[in-house]
Order: C-alpha cells, then structure tokens, then sequence
C-alpha cells in the first residue's frame, strides 16, 4: 500500500494547481459579473443576471461535461484539465459576483454621497471610498467560495483529470481497500481547506480597520 | 451688502418623486456671507432643498446658481459629469451621520479629495489637514481612526473635510441631530466661529435656539413651500402665519418633556 502515497501526494499537487487557477479565474469572472451587474447600462446588467441564473440553477457537473464533451463539437477542444478549470472557474465566478456585489452595495450610500459631495467623479469615489470598505467585507466570504470551490474540484474526476478523488478511485482496484484510498484523499483534501481557512482568517484580520 | 448679487440662487425650484411634490416653486438668494436657517416639520422638503444645491438630489424644475454658474444646467452625460463635479468642490456638506470614511485615519479623510482633485503634494496636503484640524480643535486626534472617535469629534472632522475643499458655501443638514445631547454644543461652537469668520452657510436645523443665535435670517418650510421668512427675532418671537405658530409651540413642548 504504500507504494501508492507518492501518487496521492502528486494528485494533492494537481488539486493544489487546480484550485489555484480556480481561484484566480473564478475572481476574475466574480469582478467582471459584479461589475456587469452593477453596471449603468442594462444590457450588461441583464448579461450579467443571465450569466448567475445560469450557472446557478444548472449542476456543475453538468457545466463541465457541456464544457469537455460537447466543446469539440463547437470547436471547442480542452484537455481535460484545462476544461477543468475554467468550467469551475467561471462557475464559481457566478457566486464569486454574487459575493462581490452584496459587498459593494452594502457599503452606506452616505458614503458615496460624501465623496461625491467634495467634487470626486464617481469613478472616483467607487475606487477610493467603496471598493476598499468593500474587499474587507468580502474576504470572508469569497473564503466560503473557495472553500466550496476546493471541494468541487473533486468533480473534475468525471472528466478524468487525475487529481485526489480520481487518485483514490484508480488505486481501489490495486489495492483493494477503498475505505483507506478515500480516507487518504479525504485527508488531503482537508489539509488543503485548513490550511486556505487559515489565510483568509489571516487577511481578514490583517485587513481589519483599527 | 444687500445690493450685491446674490451668492446662492435658487429660482423656482420644484421637485417631484412621482406624483409627491415635494418641492413647490421655491425661490431663495443667500447673499455672500450670509447664514440662513431652515426649519420646519420632518419630511416638509428641507433636505431635499439642501441637497438640490449640489445636485445630489436633482430638481425637476427651476434654476439653482451659485455666483455666476448655474449648477444643475443641461448637458451631455460627461460633460454635466465634469462640470458637476467642479461646481461641487465649491460647495461643503455637512451630513446628520457624518459619512467620514472609515477605513481612512482622520487625516486622510481630510487629505483625499484635495490631494485627488486639487493636486496637492503630501506635504501640502499634510499642513492644510492640520490646519483644518486646529480649527476644529481635532489636531491632536489627527490620526486617529473614526471608529475612535465620539459623534461630536466625528463632525468636527466632517466639517474640517469640507472646509478643506476651500468651499465657498457650507450646507449643513442636521448636523447636531444624530449626537447625544452633551455633544452638540462642540459642533455647535465650531459652526459659531464658521458664522464668525463669514462663511456663507445654509443650515437645516432643529436647534431653534442655536438658529436664533447665528442666523441672519429663518425660513420656516411646511409641505414644499416656504411659508414664512424673516429674521430670527420675527420667526421665533412674533411669527405672522398660524402653521409657523403651530410648529415653534409644538417644537418647544416637546423640548422639554
Ligand atoms: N428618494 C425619495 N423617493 C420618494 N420620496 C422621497 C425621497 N426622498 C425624499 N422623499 C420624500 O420627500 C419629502 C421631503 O423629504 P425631505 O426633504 O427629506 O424632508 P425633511 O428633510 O424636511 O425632513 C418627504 O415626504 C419624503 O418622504
Ligand atoms: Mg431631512
């Protein structure tokens, strides 16, 4: 059996990666959506409501299949890999807007009224007085949308990316003992999300006013 | 000074949420260095009057001046942007609930928008907050952060963040109302040394003896409209119309409960 740890341990690194570029995808679409939603114009606020109600009342598995099997079929070609990250990226990137905008329009609107009562342009008053009050107040809970994000990477497996569930799926057969080969993974996946947890809980008190 | 052309201009002002008039045809001159009074019932437009001077709350009609600009004047999208933008700098507010911002210290509440809009290098920026600071007697809480200071040490800082644009008119609106009772005359006596050094002001208030007190002239507002105005020994001791009456014995009854 223990011939197989270095194997969890790489498919760890693979969930690691995974999670990562999620993240960073998933940021990137959360701002452009919460932007889109907020937006002046109503056709992007109508794309960017589109773009949720989408994402958010369809299951995720089903995103990534649409994404790895039927992208070729439009021209689309992934690896497996790849399609696993943007499809979880731009599907948490929907809750991730829905995230960022509930932070932006909680600031007090007295706020905005102050900056724009000294002369500051709204563009102005949206990067200097909102948006920093805003990001303190979303690090928490982008933290729970990683953490979801973490776990659904094990969704990937159905794409055949070997990360750690697809890890503990492969080795059952060898090993006979899928109660350890998901235990292991299942503990791995832990670390993981104790270890994120533990640097929002960091930057959210580092970003703490006074 | 009453020769001279009017400082602030408000001509036939009307504001409508829907079918609610809020504002009906008010005009009102505020002449350079004059302070006016606003008083009147809860939701008789006061604010709304105020916050048309800016524009935050835009009229549906009429005309608001300040010098020889006209500040809610027709234009394209950016241009009206730019424009406004500029009139504003020239105009402080004073809010009831301060809107300091909160994740600046005191000093850089004050520096932002002078160091954004006007230029100023740090330094520059640095000696005017001080200045503005000592003037509301807040210097020594220069860094401190909001959440450490009382409601009066809140709007003294507000205040010196307005003043620190250079403004050449202070609106106030019920700048003395969140704050507990002990507090008030703080803000009270930095707003005194504002009337004394002639800054034009605009005050909405329920602070009938402070009004009476700084004032140059009341206008008492009921449901949109102006119904009596005058200096503040007429509106307070011999008021002429009968809801001005009603509102000053009402409004000192329930003082002293
Ligand atoms: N955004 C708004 N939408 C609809 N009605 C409003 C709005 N703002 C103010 N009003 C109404 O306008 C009237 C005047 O309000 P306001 O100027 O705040 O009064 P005051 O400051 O004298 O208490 C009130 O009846 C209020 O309900
Ligand atoms: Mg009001």
């Amino acid at each position: 059996m223990l011939t197989v740890y270095p194997y969890f341990l790489k498919a760890a690194w693979v969930t690691i990666q995974l999670s990562v570029l999620t993240t960073i995808l998933g940021l990137f679409c959360g701002g452009l959506g919460a932007a889109a939603r907020l937006s002046r114009f109503v056709v992007l606020r109508y794309i960017g409501a589109a773009y949720v109600s989408f994402i958010r009342g369809t299951p995720a598995l089903i995103q990534l299949f649409i994404l790895y099997f039927g992208g070729p079929q439009i021209g689309i070609q992934l690896d497996a890999f790849e399609a696993g990250v943007i499809g979880l990226g731009v599907n948490i990137g929907a809750y991730m807007t829905e995230t960022i905008r509930g932070a932006i329009i909680s600031i007090d609107k007295g706020q905005i009224e102050a900056a724009r009562t000294l002369g500051m342009s709204r563009g102005q008053s949206f990067r200097k007085v909102v948006l920093p009050q805003a990001m303190r107040l979303m690090i928490r809970p982008l933290g729970v949308n990683i953490n979801a994000l973490i776990k659904g990477t094990a969704l990937v497996a159905a794409i055949s990316v070997v990360e750690l569930t697809y890890t503990a799926q492969r080795y059952i057969g060898s090993t006979y003992k899928p109660f350890e080969m998901f235990l292991i993974s299942g503990i791995l996946y832990m670390i993981i999300i104790y270890i994120t947890s533990r640097a929002v809980t960091w930057l959210d008190n580092k970003a703490k006013i006074v | 000074m009453d020769t001279e052309k009017p400082f602030v201009d408000i001509r036939h002002a009307q504001k409508s949420y829907g079918s609610l008039e809020v504002l009906k045809d008010i005009s009102l001159k505020v002449n350079r260095g004059e302070i006016v009074a606003i008083i009147g019932p809860s939701g008789s437009g006061k604010s709304t009057l105020l916050r048309a001077i800016n524009d935050l709350d835009p009229l549906t009609g009429g005309e608001v001046w300040l010098e020889d600009v006209q500040v809610n004047k027709t234009l394209p999208h950016r241009q009206y942007e730019k424009h406004i933008n500029h009139v504003r700098q020239n105009i402080g507010m004073v809010f009831q609930h301060f809107n300091l911002f909160p994740h600046l210290n005191v000093r850089e509440n004050i520096t932002l928008a002078p160091r954004m809009l006007k230029g100023l290098t740090v330094d520059e920026a640095n000696t005017l907050a001080e200045e503005q600071l000592d003037k509301v007697g807040m210097l020594e809480r220069i860094d401190y952060y909001p959440s450490q200071l009382s409601g009066g040490q809140k709007q003294r800082v507000a205040i010196a963040r307005a003043l620190a644009m250079k403004p050449k008119v202070m609106l106030f609106d019920e700048a003395t109302s969140a704050l507990d009772p002990e507090l008030v005359e703080e803000v009270n006596l930095v707003m005194k040394k504002l009337a004394e050094e002639h800054m034009t002001m605009i005050i909405v208030t329920h602070e009938m003896g402070f009004a009476e007190s700084v004032c140059d002239r009341v206008l008492f507002m009921d449901q949109g409209v102006v119904v009596e105005e005058g200096p503040p020994s007429v509106i307070f001791r011999n008021p002429e119309n009968e809801r001005t009456k009603n509102f000053l014995r009402k409004h000192l009854a329930s003082n002293k409960e």
